[in-house]
């Protein structure tokens, strides 16, 4: 299912391990240098910047420190870490070895979601060969001490497990609840020790800023969001898929792209997403105005939001790992109000009360599966005032 | 088996011996992932065991055996068809073709056939929406279902 994939940064062409070399030549403080001046921030989403983290764990002072791929890919509609481990496991690898060389850790874990687990024998394979080239292992490349290996761990079926702690939680084998934070991982991670914890496109993406260095990342994308976004788009359009856009790209450009034709309504960001309505599909992809982990869903004239806002709750009731009470108790609550919108029972009174719980569940939750799970059915009322009705009470 | 683990060690499972990596709690879920994966669910039996052996108390295993979605308690079938009910499956038609398995397999979505074989469920999303309608079959990812295709997933399972 390989094709050749274009795009200015992760899908540019590159020699593998390139960029691995030119770390080990430019060496560990400037590689720190590079990441950060690059300005990227997390692409999972959260978008915290990377050089902050690897900072903060470089500094450390703990002997034992480990570098986790964040691979429990689950926001709906997300699928583009499906098509990097597939097709560019290298790239994402490689990122993972910079890392470690960079913040000095020895032990790397890719967090493979149990879904994805068809690409496991691959990802065995691309393992053994860099242990064979001596790109993990002891020594790498000739590098005296510098020793790092990769294990591949599957998750078993949890959305919440994509949430760093939570991840964490699982890893040290424990139900998936996030933790409190602070301590954050970068001191306190996977068995207590300084961990760096990046999404599959972040390390995708380092490999090609150590080798063509942070000015060239800048050079792409806005002012605020450096370099390019994977996104995956899918629902009522021709061409659904993975793109490479750079940030900055508006929605128009998107639907242009993937041929979609009476669009109504585009979910940005998945079911933690807000639903952008037609009048402002000029915004743009970039953390400073639409932030997202990637997830597109395009809805036609035809699609009841409703529907939509009911698959969205439904999926957070589901996934909620239970542990605060905002998100526990919220969410049924929504989706109680939700009911009664699609009967044409809802008051003025009920609205409210969405958007009052909605703000609660905001600032009161524990991660951000709970602070995000009303965004979407927010964004649908909000920008979508004519699929509703409401009652005098 | 994990390749970095330095300590191997086998712990029974009734008839069975299985080889687990360094007994510590880290290794939990990879333990249970095993016996899912051997036995299609996970007994009272096998906590119990895999607690003595972590030394930890058995109800801390069942709050992970509960917790994900992916083990069970309960036996599955041998192969479990997971469709994704995610809102671009939905769109595509996944509600259809959960009728179409329901009428091939004789069960409804949630139950497994009586012979222990296949388990129908659904799942949130597998990361397959640009080929929706989508399922997660036996660990392979399919796309694009089709009426005729979801008749031959059941007929090669089926035998």
């Amino acid at each position: 299912m390989t094709k050749t994939r274009k795009g200015p940064i992760i899908f540019s062409k590159s020699k593998p391990f390139s960029g691995l070399k030119n770390a080990i030549d430019i060496g560990r403080s400037e590689v720190l240098d590079y990441v950060r001046k690059s300005n990227i921030k997390g692409r999972g989403g959260a978008g915290f910047p990377t050089g902050v983290k690897w900072n903060l764990t470089a500094t450390a002072s703990d002997k034992k420190k480990y570098v986790i791929c964040n691979a429990d890919e689950g926001e709906p509609g997300t699928f583009k870490d499906r098509v990097l481990l597939d097709e560019y496991a290298k790239l994402v690898f490689e990122g993972m070895v910079i890392c470690a060389f960079a913040v000095g850790a020895d032990e790397g874990i890719l967090y493979l979601r149990g879904e994805y687990i068809s690409f496991l024998p691959e990802l065995e394979k691309t393992l053994n060969q860099m242990r064979k080239n001596n790109l993990l292992g002891k020594n790498i490349l000739g590098k005296k001490g510098f020793n790092f290996d990769i294990k591949i761990r599957l998750g078993v079926g949890a959305y919440v497990c994509g949430e760093e702690t939570s991840l964490i939680e699982s890893l040290e084998g424990y139900r998936g609840e996030p933790r409190n934070k602070p301590p954050f991982p970068t001191n306190t991670g996977f068995a207590g020790h300084p961990t760096v914890i990046n999404n599959v496109e972040t390390f995708a993406a380092i490999a090609h800023i150590i080798l063509k260095g942070p000015d060239w990342f800048r050079s792409i994308g806005t002012e605020k969001s450096s370099g390019s976004k994977l996104i995956s788009v899918s629902g009522d359009c021709k061409k659904p898929g993975v793109y490479e856009i750079p940030f900055g790209t508006t929605i128009k450009k998107i639907l242009k792209l993937t041929e979609a034709k009476d669009t109504k309504a585009v979910e940005v960001g998945g079911a933690s997403g807000v639903c952008v309505a037609k009048s402002e599909f000029g915004r743009k992809i970039a953390y400073e105005d639409l932030s997202t982990g990637g997830s597109i869903i395009i809805f036609s004239k035809k699609r009841d939001l409703l529907e939509v806002a009911k698959n969205f709750l439904d999926f957070f009731a589901e996934e909620s790992c239970g542990q605060c009470t905002p998100c526990r108790e919220g969410i049924p609550v929504l989706q109680e109000k939700l009911d009664k919108l699609q009967q044409k029972k809802a008051t003025k009174g009920d609205l409210e009360d969405i958007f009052s719980l909605a703000e609660t569940m905001y600032l009161a939750s524990k991660c951000g599966l709970g602070q995000t799970a009303a965004s979407a059915f927010v964004s649908i009322l909000s920008n979508f005032k004519k699929d509703y009705v409401l009652v005098k009470s | 088996m994990d390749k970095m683990c330095s300590v191997s060690k086998t712990i029974t499972q009734g008839k069975k011996k299985i080889q687990v990596c360094d007994a510590t709690r880290s290794q939990l879920i990879p333990i249970l992932r095993q016996i899912q994966e051997k036995k299609g669910y996970i007994s009272d039996k096998n906590m119990q065991e895999v607690a003595s052996s972590l030394g930890i108390h058995p109800v801390e295993v069942y709050s992970v055996v509960t917790f994900y979605s992916f083990l069970t308690t309960e036996k599955k079938g041998k192969h479990i068809i997971r469709i994704s009910n995610c809102i671009s499956s939905v769109m595509a038609g996944s509600k259809r073709i959960i009728k179409i398995f329901e009428k091939e397999l004789g069960i409804k979505v949630g139950e497994t056939t009586k012979d222990k074989k296949l388990s129908l469920e659904e799942t949130s999303c597998i990361g397959m929406c640009d080929q929706a309608p989508a399922a997660l079959i036996d660990g392979n990812l399919i796309g694009k279902l089709t009426a005729k295709k979801v008749k031959n997933i059941v007929k090669e399972l089926k035998k």
